[in-house]
């Protein structure tokens, strides 16, 4: 689907986003006649601090004045990656933009992340992976790092990187595999209405209790983080 | 001398004498907290290793390379948690990962404990990626709610493996930052950086270059940390302390005027090429001189340039 047919089939009763240079600003109306705020990184443009900003001033005066969901859309590349960028402090900039969508989300504005094509690395924190739900739709492919950045960092050739791609989930790129560790919540049925699925969300998600690792466990893509963050809580709970 | 006097004076005199850059995880946090206080969670007897690390044949650390517990600063209870840079660069992955957001979930059910954060990591685990990209995810949450519930989480950074990638994010989520000279602050390193756009945009191999543009004197220098130490673990505990007594709460207030100081440091350093270009916009008249320059005058020299607004994070 294209980023509008997606809009259209989440919004049919009416949408105004705007795509400034990959960066999406705007609002979807809800069934309910409730306006839901839409973010988002289009046409797999790198996340840099200009547009972090940008994308952070934009929830951060909705936080102020309106109410609604907050739904972030994605297809973005990895952070930019410049020595401009990282001069000016990249990581203050991705931070803060996520920042912004946990307190939204923690503060009556749930987010709800909808992954649709690319993302990677400091990109896919700072944005999806900074929401409450994370949706993907059926074609989107999120990594973690390039394969040439792995070999350069792992000091494994790209042929053992792809070798081990094919039968490591934990290691491997893509929605399935991040589905299973408990980050990708639910994926979407292009062939319905993507209202329906969206509504369906916003009604099932009641609080934002972080439920990832107790997902990851439940698909058996992680089997030991949810025990063992439970396990770290109760001894400090009765230590301190 | 009586062995009680003894045991009271040789904490501060060893602090002061033991390298931050230097020392291990185990040290730092034996050092940084008051003698004997440290209560470990899930330590190494425990023996919960990473399950992703044989499949590359990779050798497992018993503490899967951080440790995570409570103990005392100058008398008042904290939450601890310290990454060992020499176990796989300190990364994130699961065990590791779960770790940290557990005793971070807890410091915000317990409300009234700070949390202090030795970071020492290059970033994701790669070789359990998604598993270490999410658990950063959950921190970077875990660290959000817990200011949200009124808890301070301080990041002290200055080791071997600097603050990369998510390490970085996870660093700018933090109430307040304390970082040497020696503590590097970025998303993508330097090797990445160039291997992704060239040597020309960026040559790893500079060291010089390396440093300036993400080591802790400019990240302090604009605004990326709050507090510079010394490589001493007596100069990051007393930084610490001085954070713990001034960061203000997390609020819709802390974010506009982060979004403010980012902003403004956009406008005023966008156009820099270079670090030096930004220290002397900054108005150091001698910018060339600042990376030789001793942690006290360097400090003496940044104290009169910085402004404290502008370190809301």
């Amino acid at each position: 689907m294209t980023l509008d047919e997606i809009l259209a089939s989440l919004f049919p009763n009416g949408r105004d986003v705007k795509n400034q240079r990959g960066v999406l600003f705007g609002s979807g109306t809800l069934r309910s006649g409730e306006q839901a705020l839409v973010i988002g990184v289009s046409d797999r443009t790198p996340l840099g601090v200009d547009e972090a900003a940008r994308l952070s001033r934009y929830v951060l005066s909705s936080v102020e004045s309106g109410k609604g969901p907050i739904v972030v859309v994605v297809d973005s590349d990895s952070q930019r990656m410049s020595k401009r960028d990282e001069l000016l402090g990249l990581n203050e900039y991705l931070a803060h933009l996520a920042k912004c969508l946990l307190y939204a989300d923690l503060n009556g504005r749930p987010t709800i992340g909808i992954l649709y094509g690319h993302t990677a690395a400091g990109a896919f924190l700072a944005t999806a992976m900074a929401t409450r739900v994370l949706v993907g739709l059926p074609g989107a492919d999120p990594v973690v790092m390039d394969l040439p950045s792995m070999s350069k960092v792992t000091k494994l050739s790209i042929e053992v990187l792809e070798a081990k791609a094919k039968s490591t989930p934990v290691f491997a790129p893509g929605l399935q595999n991040l589905s299973q560790m408990g980050a990708v919540h639910t994926v979407w049925d292009t062939s319905r209405p993507l209202v329906d699925q969206l509504e369906a969300v916003l009604r099932e998600t009641t609080d934002a209790r972080d439920r990832r690792d107790e997902l990851g466990k439940q698909r058996g893509g992680r089997t030991k983080a949810a025990d063992i963050a439970e396990r770290v809580h109760d001894l400090a709970l009765h230590t301190l | 001398m009586s062995v009680a006097h003894v045991d009271r004076q040789l904490p501060g005199e060893t602090r002061a004498a033991s390298s931050w850059y230097e020392a291990s995880a185990r040290e730092r946090v034996r050092l940084l907290l008051d003698a004997g206080s440290f209560q470990e969670f899930i330590g190494p007897e425990a023996r919960e290793t990473s399950p992703h690390l044989r499949v590359f044949d990779l050798p497992e650390q018993f503490d899967d390379g951080i440790i995570v517990g409570c103990g005392k600063l100058d008398g008042s209870p904290v939450f601890v948690a310290a990454q060992e840079g020499r176990f796989m660069g300190g990364a994130f992955g699961e065990v590791h990962g779960a770790k940290l957001t557990g005793l971070l979930r807890a410091a915000r059910d317990v409300k009234s404990a700070p949390v202090l954060l030795l970071l020492d990591t290059g970033g994701v685990r790669l070789q359990e990626a998604n598993a270490g990209e999410l658990a950063i995810a959950e921190i970077m949450r875990a660290v959000i709610e817990a200011r949200s519930a009124g808890v301070k989480v301080i990041g002290l950074i200055g080791g071997r493996s600097g603050c990369y990638g998510g390490g970085g994010l996870i660093a700018g989520c933090c109430s307040a930052l304390v970082v040497s000279e020696q503590g590097r602050i970025a998303v993508s390193g330097p090797e990445v950086i160039e291997t992704n756009r060239g040597v020309e945009e960026f040559d790893s191999r500079d060291r010089a270059l390396v440093w300036r543009t993400m080591g802790g004197k400019s990240r302090w220098l604009i605004g990326g940390a709050d507090a510079f130490a010394d490589d001493t673990v007596g100069d990051f505990r007393k930084a610490a302390l001085k954070l713990l007594s001034s960061t203000a709460d997390f609020g819709l207030d802390t974010l506009k005027a982060e979004q403010s100081r980012l902003e403004e440091r956009l406008q005023s350093f966008g156009e820099c090429p270079d670090a030096l270009d930004i220290w002397r916009t900054e108005g150091v008249s001698d910018p060339r001189s600042i990376p030789a320059l001793p942690a006290d005058q360097f400090i003496a020299l940044g104290d009169k340039i910085r402004r404290t607004s502008r370190d809301a994070r």
